[in-house]
């Protein structure tokens, strides 16, 4: 399968990979099977402010997962939990020009981003 | 083109091979203007008669490789055709005998696909699963066997996992039995010895590109005694005594018989040469952490080795190893999502399944480009690992099967 050029170097130099430990600043958001062949585990740090200081991810799954979660975690930097939630799958997939076949990779990101948002808010309620 | 374009190293040998020079030379005698072209059925000049007599040295070379009577091999346009011709003419022609056929949930989808066509048709089809290395339960296969079963079909090697089957014994259960066998053989010439005198198959499947010979033809075995019979899936000339109509490809078949020359000659030594490769390839890898071998290590051709990388996503690890041509499942299943169906059948879980490679060498794989391949993969699992969140996992002691994950 010919991979676009941004899905290429998501891929190659992956963004903010890692791990933050668990605390109450943190928000783990881990969304799809190892039956899928995709797991994509995104963490947020969040400010006193509610603002997204820093994001890691770790993806199992194809190129396309990869750098949807590395995508993922430059475009939250910076924002509200609520302008985070604001991203859509199809940004996400028409930044990184996804062919249709992929589109679910980006429909996981969302997820993903929704996750770790819900968690930090069951944390710090 | 300015940007230097480096060929990758050529890892798919049981998906397709090139054509070796030695054929290209014999086959290109039939083809141009001042050639044998004619038509193998012409009986009236010597353009057709030079190409029969082509036609037939071939037809002796393919049956010489496999311990077949000439006039038992019937050309076809490859095995997926051969299959087919095998699978549906026998069910059509027995009707009357009885509507049962057991085969193998690892078959290829020639194998497959027919059967599911026959059971729209009215047929009844056991897929069986194998063991956990790929290999079938004989008992498994008698137990599976009815009054009225009139035809079993089981391949010799897999294209996915390089297994052997062992066709002789299952072959003498049908014998018993009066059940027609059919061996889908697509991947074993030159890499197993076959002898059809002495084997109890009444039907086996073969194709030259596998075997350094050219696409788009191949060749069905029909034993002549005691006599199988079919019924025609192509109608028209009457070609190949009735079984298969359509001008012969003289030079496809001169490619074909080429091919299964040198095999006959090379297997020996090529085998030899291809063992220590497969060894060595899988000796660079092994001691990594959670790298399985998929299917039997022993009962296997020289050539092929099938490994999951644990945690690693397969298309992911392909896209690491962009340097190799290499595939994740087969062929036929890669331009999907689906894990492979064979590493299904063999009862790996959903992880091992989505991160296997296969690796398969041949006549033109060198010891340098496996050293290569192994300093890559090395690197790329590594790389992938890392970015694993499942890799955590594993090395923190948990369990990933106690996780409710959310399939989507």
């Amino acid at each position: 399968m010919a991979y676009g050029e941004k899905v290429l170097d998501h891929y190659e130099n992956p963004r903010n990979v890692g791990s933050f430990d668990n605390a109450e600043n943190i928000g783990t958001g881990m969304v799809g099977a190892p039956a899928c062949g995709d797991v994509m585990k995104l963490q947020i740090k969040v400010g006193d402010d509610g603002v997204i200081e820093d994001a890691v991810f770790k993806t199992y799954g194809c190129g396309s997962a990869i750098a949807s979660s590395s995508l993922l975690t430059e475009w939250v930097k910076g924002k509200t939990l609520e302008e985070a939630q604001a991203i859509k799958n199809t940004e996400i997939a028409e930044e990184l020009a996804l062919p249709p076949v992929k589109i679910h990779c980006s429909v996981l990101a969302e997820d993903a981003i929704n996750a770790a948002v819900t968690d930090y808010r069951n944390k710090n309620n | 083109m300015t940007e230097q374009t480096i060929k990758p190293i050529y890892l798919d040998y049981s998906s397709t091979n090139p054509i070796d020079e030695r054929v290209v030379s014999e086959m290109l005698k039939y083809m141009g203007p001042d050639s044998s072209f004619g038509n193998p059925a012409s009986r009236s000049h010597s353009y057709g008669w030079t190409a029969e007599a082509a036609v037939e040295t071939a037809r002796k070379h393919v049956a010489d490789l496999v311990g077949a009577n000439p006039k038992e091999i019937i050309f076809t346009s490859g095995a997926t055709e051969s299959d087919n011709l095998a699978i549906k003419g026998v069910a059509h022609f027995n009707k009357k005998r009885g509507k049962h056929i057991v085969t193998c949930k690892t078959e290829h989808k020639a194998v497959l696909d027919s059967c599911r066509q026959l059971e729209r048709e009215g047929y009844e089809v056991t897929y069986l699963d194998p063991m956990e290395n790929g290999l079938l339960d004989l008992k498994v296969f008698e137990d599976a066997l009815r009054d009225d079963t009139i035809l079993a079909s089981i391949m010799h090697v897999n294209n996915e996992i390089g297994v052997i089957q062992d066709i002789e014994a299952i072959g003498k259960i049908c014998r018993e039995r009066k059940i027609i066998f059919h061996v889908d053989a697509a991947q074993s010439p030159g890499k197993v010895e076959i002898n059809l005198e002495e084997l109890p198959v009444d039907l086996m499947s073969f194709s030259a590109h596998k075997i350094y010979g050219p696409k788009g033809i191949g060749a069905l075995y029909v034993q002549r005694k005691p006599r199988v019979r079919l019924e025609a899936q192509m109608h028209g000339g009457g070609h190949e005594r009735g079984m298969r109509s359509g001008t012969l490809a003289t030079h496809q078949i001169v490619g074909m018989g080429e091919a299964f020359r040198i095999a006959k000659q090379e297997m020996a030594s090529e085998n030899e040469r291809l063992l220590k490769l497969r060894n060595k390839l899988y000796d660079g890898v092994k001691d990594m952490e959670e790298v399985y071998i998929n299917g039997d290590i022993d009962q296997r051709i020289a050539g092929n080795i099938n490994i999951s990388f644990n945690y690693v996503e397969g298309e992911s690890l392909l896209m690491a190893l962009n340097d190799l041509a290499i595939s994740s499942g087969s062929a036929c299943t890669s331009a999907s999502l689906e894990p492979s169906y064979v590493l299904r059948a063999l009862g790996r879980n959903d992880e091992l399944a989505h991160s296997s490679i296969r690796f398969t060498m041949g006549r033109y794989t060198t010891e340098e480009e496996i050293d290569r391949t192994i300093e890559h993969v090395r690197k790329a699992v590594e790389k992938l690992r890392e970015l694993s969140p499942l890799w955590d996992m594993y090395k923190d002691g948990i369990d990933l099967d106690s996780i409710e994950w959310a399939a989507h």
